[in-house]
């Protein structure tokens, strides 16, 4: 078959670690593997349910776990390669975040409001993994409604960090993050409202893309703030994420703001040079940087990307600093309207006892919702309120254009931006829970990406002095995840971040 | 003090397209509850709506006829309010950029006066579905087949100045969108509804006084009952003196009263805001070009081409056109038996009387149909039946459907045109009333007419009257000159 399937430098790889288990290697190595017929896919996902059932109860990765399910779609797999019908990620096992719908499967949204709820539909992305054959393991834990930066507001309680049992693993995709990190998957499906896939994806050291609005179907995700959510795969590095994309990427008639246009072979860009790019380093940004150790991470990789031949330039992103606070208007917003359907009638909880059809409304969402999804809700109604309306939605409405053309002024001197993912290492469990400020300003860094709409990467950037991951990030013009895919390959090919494992 | 009513009306139509608003489900009416229903229209998790293209051209041609300014770019926005109808608890519709503004349709009232009536604007949104409540048990059954059918809402100024008017517009408006073909334009069953603002002022004072919402009418008659109450309520209370409460109020059908619903501090915060799934609506220029070549004739412009093209009377070719089918009808017989006056009489005297002031939308269940209509004219024309017959025989084909020559024939109401039969006839009448004939041939020429009486009564109305005429003429002359 050749070489279909273009990764990185194996001999370099194999320098840097001995891989002997199944679930620690990458998808892009596994596919090789499955390829040549050295392995089955269903040995591959033994491989992983084995791991799940080892470190699970440590980790807490998971809602839902459907061995069966992926044994199946693994056999199914093997019996593709055989007959010679397979696609690159055939046979690969993966763990989607527990907002998209899975036919069949239990698909929560980390809320007891929807903890009974089976979806009669796959989202657009499932069916998408489906036809490329993939082996889904199950739903990853996520906080509620997506709603987070920790995974601490999830119904089922928190997930871990693999580097640090008693730090959260970020959020709101924790799950996702986490598992790809501890060997509980190969890679998995997040989705990124507000920073949800990069800040767990930096916090557990693996590779995360949100890829631009609208170039991966919404439909079948559940909705937490419509004009932000997007999709989009984590991995241990962009090889992946690459193969990923190439799956994922596409327009979908059943989502009106998907957008109709051609994606490249993301593949293609794994190996091109980046010497001569420009990248971007937003002053706004790194005025907020007071982390010692995320500042050396961020002077280290500059020196490797100037090593690759990659010039910096200094810029201005003047409407950043209101990203968080137009964000907590509009995101609440949508959320406010977009989460009224839970309300006991049709389907998911309803209040056990109640005396008119407002007190079961009532009860039904008392009892469903979690505090953080009651505080957005109550935040978004109010800001939508008759008399309110121009003062804080539209005004925020108004910021984000403005951050956009920030941005897009900002891409007239660069070819990307890059900065860190989150101002801090991975807090503890418990630390900011309490205090939503603290917790919102943690995505500070991810914040504006979402609200101009652009792709932006996470990746490994080193470990702090407490063995923590440090996020980078890198963000591109609309619809140029290429750019971030060939930037990112030209770092992991020069540094070992990316292949740290954390010790379980 | 004198007072004067100023009305705006909200009109909801059903658009006839095949699927939903924002899925791909029947509109089919009349399913078992509940099965014309999918993710979408559910409401369920993570699902996302897609605009048929359809009810935004349909949307296109009523703004086209409505003399509407079509935007090139508008919004969906979302109407967020609770009731378990709404699945979503919110309706996409439109907010602060709807698809057309600015429109005007003419009204022709009752006393043939002729009125703009101006729109604010005409925008798209989707349905909700039905509550059933158990008559019981404290119970709601939820049918959802109808959430998501696509609804126009056109939003008239308050031009309107009386009940009267009010009706001639609604009727105005329904006649359109039915001529259109883009509504059904039922009331009862709730494809065409209607709400009011009713506010009154001093005559001749410019700013608007407090106005009340009228709900729950649902038909012609109620609207303007429920109007006439409300202006008559609204009087009352400012020549007393009181102050007008700005609420919603219900209409009852059964006392004719409406009574209030919710008051101004009560009314919901629909909390609009441009609905994220949906991108804003371009509507081609091209499109709307092409909507407007392919527009249909509209009521006004067949009233007109009826006056030009079969020359009758202004207000007949209004009665004929005022619905569609009703227009079909006429141009139909016409067709067949091209003397468009007579058709039209018949239409507007012996049709309509059978039609009894019924919809006139319901000769689409006439018994009697064009053909029929037309050979009944035919066989009056080639005088094998006298108009008076034809009369008879129409009611005897609206009663049983049959065809006007069958009718004849098994009544035997054949016309006799046979001049001796009828010279016959004349004779005996004539033989028979010789003091009458004496008088008559002593110069009592009113006498005449008897004769004529006579004729037709001993032929059962069968005789031709022309022909009975000149015969009875023709003897008289020659019995006189004896």
């Amino acid at each position: 078959m050749g070489n279909l399937l273009p990764g990185p430098n194996p001999t370099f790889r194999e320098g840097m670690q001995t891989v002997t288990q199944l679930y620690d290697m990458t998808a892009t190595e596994l596919a090789r593997l499955l390829r040549e017929k050295k392995v089955s896919s269903v040995e591959i996902t033994r491989s992983v349910l084995g791991r799940i059932e080892a470190v699970e109860g440590k980790i807490r990765s998971y809602v839902t776990v459907t061995p069966e399910i992926a044994l199946d779609m693994a056999k199914e797999a093997d019996a593709r390669i055989a007959a010679g019908d397979s696609r690159p990620l055939t046979g690969i096992p993966i763990a989607v975040k527990d907002n998209m719908c899975t036919r069949g499967v239990r698909t929560t949204c980390g809320s007891r409001i929807l903890a009974n709820f089976v979806p009669p539909y796959d989202a657009t992305v499932v069916g998408l993994l489906r036809r490329e054959g993939m082996v889904m393991l199950g739903k990853a834990n996520m906080d509620e409604f997506a709603m987070g930066s920790s995974t601490e507001t999830s119904y089922w309680g928190p997930t871990h960090n693999p580097w640090d049992l008693e730090r959260i693993p970020g959020g709101s995709s924790g799950g996702s993050a986490a598992a790809v990190s501890a060997g509980e998957a190969i890679v998995s499906l997040g989705s990124d409202t507000g920073g949800s896939i990069r800040l767990p994806a930096a916090f557990c050291g693996v590779t995360g893309i949100k890829p631009t609005y609208g170039s991966i179907s919404r439909y079948g995700l559940v909705a937490y703030a419509s004009s932000l959510d997007q999709i989009g795969p984590i991995g241990r590095d962009v090889w992946d994420l690459a193969l990923l994309l190439n799956v994922l990427c596409g327009h979908d008639p059943a989502d009106s703001t998907s957008v109709p246009r051609q994606y490249p072979d993301f593949t293609t860009f794994l190996d091109k040079s980046v010497k001569g790019m420009t990248l971007g380093l937003p002053q706004e940004f790194f005025s907020k940087l007071d982390n010692p150790e995320v500042q050396h991470a961020i002077s280290e990789a500059r020196a490797v990307f100037e090593g690759l031949g990659v010039k910096f330039v200094e810029l201005s992103l003047p409407t950043l600093d209101y990203g968080i606070a137009a964000y907590y208007i509009i995101a609440p917003s949508e959320a406010s309207s977009n989460l009224a359907r839970y309300d006991g009638v049709k389907y998911g909880h309803r209040a056990g006892e109640f005396e008119s059809m407002i007190d079961m409304y009532c009860r039904t969402r008392a009892e469903g919702f979690g505090p953080e999804v009651k505080r957005r809700i109550m935040l978004g109604t109010y800001a939508l309120s008759s008399g309110y309306y121009d003062a804080y939605y539209l005004k925020a409405a108004k910021v984000r254009t403005l951050i956009t053309q920030d941005f897009e002024k900002a891409f007239e001197k660069c070819d990307a931006i890059f900065c860190p993912t989150a101002p801090s290492p991975a807090f503890k469990i418990g630390e900011k829970i309490d205090d939503p400020i603290q917790m919102y300003l943690t995505d500070v860094f991810t914040i504006p990406v979402n609200m101009a709409g652009l792709p932006g990467m996470a990746l490994p950037g080193g470990m702090s002095r407490d063995g923590l991951p440090i996020g980078l990030q890198l963000i591109a013009p609309h619809f140029e995840e290429s750019r971030l895919v060939q930037l990112t390959a030209a770092f992991q090919k020069t540094t070992d971040h990316h292949l740290k494992r954390p010790t379980l | 003090m004198e007072y004067e009513a100023v009305i705006g009306l909200e009109v909801h139509a059903q658009l006839l397209t095949d699927s939903k608003a924002f899925c791909s489900c029947t509109t089919r009416f009349g399913a078992e509850p509940n099965t014309n229903t999918c993710p979408i229209c559910l409401g369920m998790p993570g699902v996302l709506p897609v605009l048929n293209r359809k009810a935004l051209e349909f949307t296109v041609r009523m703004a086209i006829a409505c003399n509407c300014t079509i935007r090139e770019t508008s919004r969906f926005a979302r109407k967020n309010y609770y009731y378990p109808d709404l699945p979503k608890n919110y309706q996409i519709s439109q907010y602060e950029l709807p698809v057309a503004e600015h429109g005007w349709v003419d009204v022709e009232t009752v006393s043939g006066e002729v009125r703009r009536i101006g729109l604010t604007r005409i925008h798209m949104e989707e349905d909700a579905g039905k509550l059933i409540h158990d008559e019981n048990r404290p119970v709601s059954y939820v049918d959802l087949n109808r959430t998501g059918v696509p609804l126009i809402e056109i939003v008239s100024e308050p031009d309107i100045k009386s009940p009267e008017e009010a009706a001639a517009y609604l009727r105005t408006l329904r006649s359109m969108l039915v001529y259109l073909e883009i509504c059904d334009g039922n009331m009862e069953e709730g494809s065409f509804r209607c709400d009011a603002n009713v506010s009154i002022r001093p005559k001749g004072e410019t700013v608007l006084g407090v106005k009340t919402e009228v709900k729950n009418m649902n038909s012609f008659r109620n609207v303007q009952r429920a109007l006439q109450y409300e202006i008559e309520r609204q009087t009352a209370m400012l020549k007393d003196g009181e102050r007008i409460v700005q609420e919603t109020r219900l209409f009852d059908p059964s006392t004719g009263a409406t009574a209030s619903m919710r008051s101004k501090e009560q009314a919901h915060d629909y909390r609009y805001f441009p609905d994220p799934d949906l991108l804003p609506l371009r509507v081609d220029p091209a499109l709307v070009e092409r909507i407007r070549a392919e527009l249909p004739e509209l009521p006004a412009q067949k009233k007109e081409r009826f006056i030009q093209q079969f020359g009758i009377p202004p207000y007949d070719a209004g009665v004929l056109t005022a619905s569609k089918p009703m227009a079909e009808y006429f141009e139909q017989t016409v067709k067949l038996h091209p003397n468009p006056k007579a058709v039209s009489n018949w239409i507007m005297t012996e049709l309509m009387r059978e039609l009894k002031g019924a919809d006139e939308s319901d000769i689409s269940t006439c018994p009697v149909s064009p053909t029929q209509l037309a050979d009944l004219l035919k066989l009056m024309d080639s005088g094998t039946i006298s108009g008076k017959i034809a009369k008879t025989v129409f009611e005897e084909m609206y009663s049983t459907g049959k065809d006007p020559g069958k009718i004849i024939e098994e009544k035997g109401l054949v016309q006799v045109s046979d001049t001796s039969e009828i010279l016959s006839l004349v004779q005996t009448v004539l033989d028979d009333n010789a003091g009458e004939l004496e008088k008559f041939l002593a110069g009592k020429t009113k006498i005449r007419g008897f004769f004529v009486g006579q004729v037709m009564k001993i032929s059962k109305g069968k005789a031709n009257p022309a022909l009975v005429n000149q015969v009875l003429d023709e003897e008289l002359r020659r019995r006189g000159s004896k």
